[in-house]
């Protein structure tokens, strides 16, 4: 009777393993995204600024969505990522995109590692409070070393070699916008794998109740110093590509607006399931068009008004919004296995067996 | 022999109250040991002060003979001591299935796994597989765990426990609160556990801490009153002073 049927071993595989398989939603996501290459040419600058917002709010959803540690200063890896790939282009340090953009990632990992002992205690608004700090100092530093980063004036004389040394950045954006299209699908490709892996689950068990993922040995400080780390790189590369991207890196790269600006654009597209900011992204810069031309002066007044509805329908938890949605993607594209919610009341009787 | 678990006045203060005072254990391997006490005795402080979730104010606690005091919560669980909540603890948005693949995942060591992906471990598969069904939760192993029912959870609350497969396994009231039926189906598992699992049980029904323990130790106001066999224990006067109105049949 203790032993498990093989039919239970096989069923509880497939269950497992469901919410790591591509479904129809997410295969049609990125074809559509792919396909703007060639449908919209003439939209690629303002597409690139979508991609770039949509990988940066990737990385918050890394740590809100997945581990929940909330953030008011995500632009400090952001703003570092990018003034790393400026100094490796003007100086001539490393000419090849692709390369710097790792190295500048991989740098704002480390400033990602080191700044993460300071969000493993406290409350919520501690972690708010903190990373806002990290951030402010950050900017402050960069506007003081005027030298290296061009101070208030942002750093100018940047010259980005081909991408692979082949493909030449161009006036209208087409290199720029498949370039970053690309970094943000293999990007979104490996935090998907990982969010789907053993050590991606033990993350959504620690934002859940993380006394509990301790009592089941979870070693929680670890996990959240590894996702932390891992989401600065993520964000660093963000910044990068906007240096690329611009040839330009200025200290609005590190500025609180920016930081604000990705937890809305997170929120607006949902937390905690990837897609969010990239979703996210795409209504953030329509909505701002749109709404600016309505209302020149009056658009974050849109803004403010959307994000407090969200909130307020979402009610228990900001990331809660999308969810009725995604349930709804759930029967069309079994995004997840379906998880019947009549079952909570025939289970009652089920327990005897 | 070196008992399985030690403590050594072991002291929490929570500013001026003493919330344990000179509290001295000392479970022997194989132990059946109850610790009971009034409500507000500190018997969820010892607990806490076991597995780390507090840090004692002076004392020591050791596991096979070993100070632990300083170990981390979650490494004490590697070292073999595992708990259960008094009032549940568990992940609300994921499945029985996947908090039982993490418990199990964590104890093998593959827990921190991030570029495999989840369930495609057969040792692990099987290991879940096992438990959901000695447990009862088969039936409701894809639901997610906020909406099952109440029996529902407390029995994945003592399951995940023995998904870490203790040596040590602290139980805070792991009855409280449950309906009959289950309530018979927690106490069957806890009584087959293995000779060689050394349990500590904190309880307040006396007829599960009499049919259970074969030793009792009576905590009052942070401080032990009595340790004994539960024969002796059930006749001590200050404990009957402590328990007014409750019989004892040992």
């Amino acid at each position: 009777m203790l032993k498990a049927t093989r039919s239970h071993s096989t069923e509880i595989a497939g269950l497992l393993t469901a919410r790591a398989r591509w479904t129809v939603p997410e295969i049609a996501f990125w074809l559509v995204a792919f396909a703007t290459i060639f449908v919209l040419p003439d939209r690629h600058l303002i597409l690139t600024e979508i991609v770039i917002w949509a990988l940066f709010a990737l990385s918050l959803d890394l740590i809100l969505g997945f581990a929940g540690i909330i953030s008011l200063g995500h632009a400090a890896f952001f703003g570092f990522g990018a003034y790393a790939a400026g100094l490796l282009a003007k100086h001539g340090l490393i000419v090849e995109p692709v390369l710097a953009l790792i190295v500048a990632g991989l740098a704002s990992a480390v400033l990602g590692f080191f700044t993460s002992f300071l969000v493993l205690r406290g409350t919520d608004l501690t972690r708010l409070m903190v990373t806002l700090g990290v951030a402010l100092l950050l900017r402050e530093l960069a506007n003081r070393f005027s030298d290296l980063t061009g101070g208030a004036d942002g750093m100018q004389g940047i010259e980005i070699g081909p991408v692979l040394g082949r493909f030449d950045f161009d006036l209208y954006g087409h290199t720029a916008y498949v370039y970053s299209l690309i970094v943000l699908f293999v990007l979104f490709v490996i935090a998907r794998r990982i969010v789907r892996s053993p050590f991606g689950l033990s993350l959504l068990a620690i934002k859940d109740n993380s006394l509990r993922a301790a009592a089941v040995g979870i070693p929680v400080n670890r996990r959240l110093v590894a996702i932390y780390t891992i989401a600065a790189g993520y964000a660093g590369v963000a910044g990068a590509l906007l240096t690329q991207t611009t040839a330009f890196a200025s200290l609005e790269g590190l500025a609180f607006e920016r930081s604000a600006d990705v937890l809305l654009v997170l929120i607006i597209g949902g937390a905690g399931y990837l897609y969010g900011g990239l979703i996210g992204a795409v209504i953030f810069r329509f909505a701002h068009d749109w709404m600016a031309d309505i209302t020149p002066q009056y658009w974050q007044f849109w803004i403010g008004l959307i994000l407090v509805l969200i909130v307020l329908v979402g009610r228990e938890r900001i990331t809660g919004w999308t969810r009725p949605i995604r349930r709804l993607a759930d029967r069309l594209g079994n995004w997840r296995p379906a998880r019947p919610r009549a079952l909570g009341a025939s289970s009652r009787e089920g327990g005897e067996r | 022999m070196t008992p399985v678990l030690e403590t050594r006045a072991l002291e929490k203060h929570f500013g001026g109250v003493v919330a344990a005072s000179q509290v001295s254990l000392r479970l022997e391997k194989g132990a059946r040991h109850a610790l009971i006490g009034p409500n507000g005795a500190g018997k969820t402080t010892i607990i806490n002060l076991l597995t780390g979730v507090l840090r004692p104010t002076s004392g020591e606690i050791l596991l096979d003979g070993k100070d632990i005091s300083h170990v981390q919560p979650y490494e004490r669980v590697r070292l073999g001591m595992v708990r259960t909540f008094q009032i549940n603890q568990l992940f609300g948005e994921l499945t029985p299935l996947e908090s039982l693949g993490l418990a199990v995942s964590e104890r093998l060591g593959t827990g921190g796994d991030w570029w495999r992906r989840f369930g495609t471990r057969s040792s692990v598969i099987d290991e879940i597989g096992d438990l959901l069904e000695r447990f009862s939760l088969v039936d409701v192993m894809r639901e997610e765990t906020a909406i099952l029912p109440y029996g529902k959870q407390r029995l994945l609350e003592i399951a995940l426990a023995f998904a870490c497969r203790p040596r040590l396994l602290l139980l805070d009231e792991p009855a409280a609160g449950v309906p009959d039926l289950e309530r018979q189906e927690i106490l069957a598992t806890i009584a087959a556990l293995p000779d060689d699992v050394t349990v500590l049980l904190i309880e307040h029904d006396m007829d599960i801490v009499f049919s259970f323990a074969d030793r009792i130790s009576v905590l009052v106001n942070g401080e032990m009153l009595v340790e004994g066999p539960p024969a002796e224990v059930a006749r001590d006067p200050r404990v009957r002073a402590v328990y007014l109105g409750e019989t004892f049949d040992a």
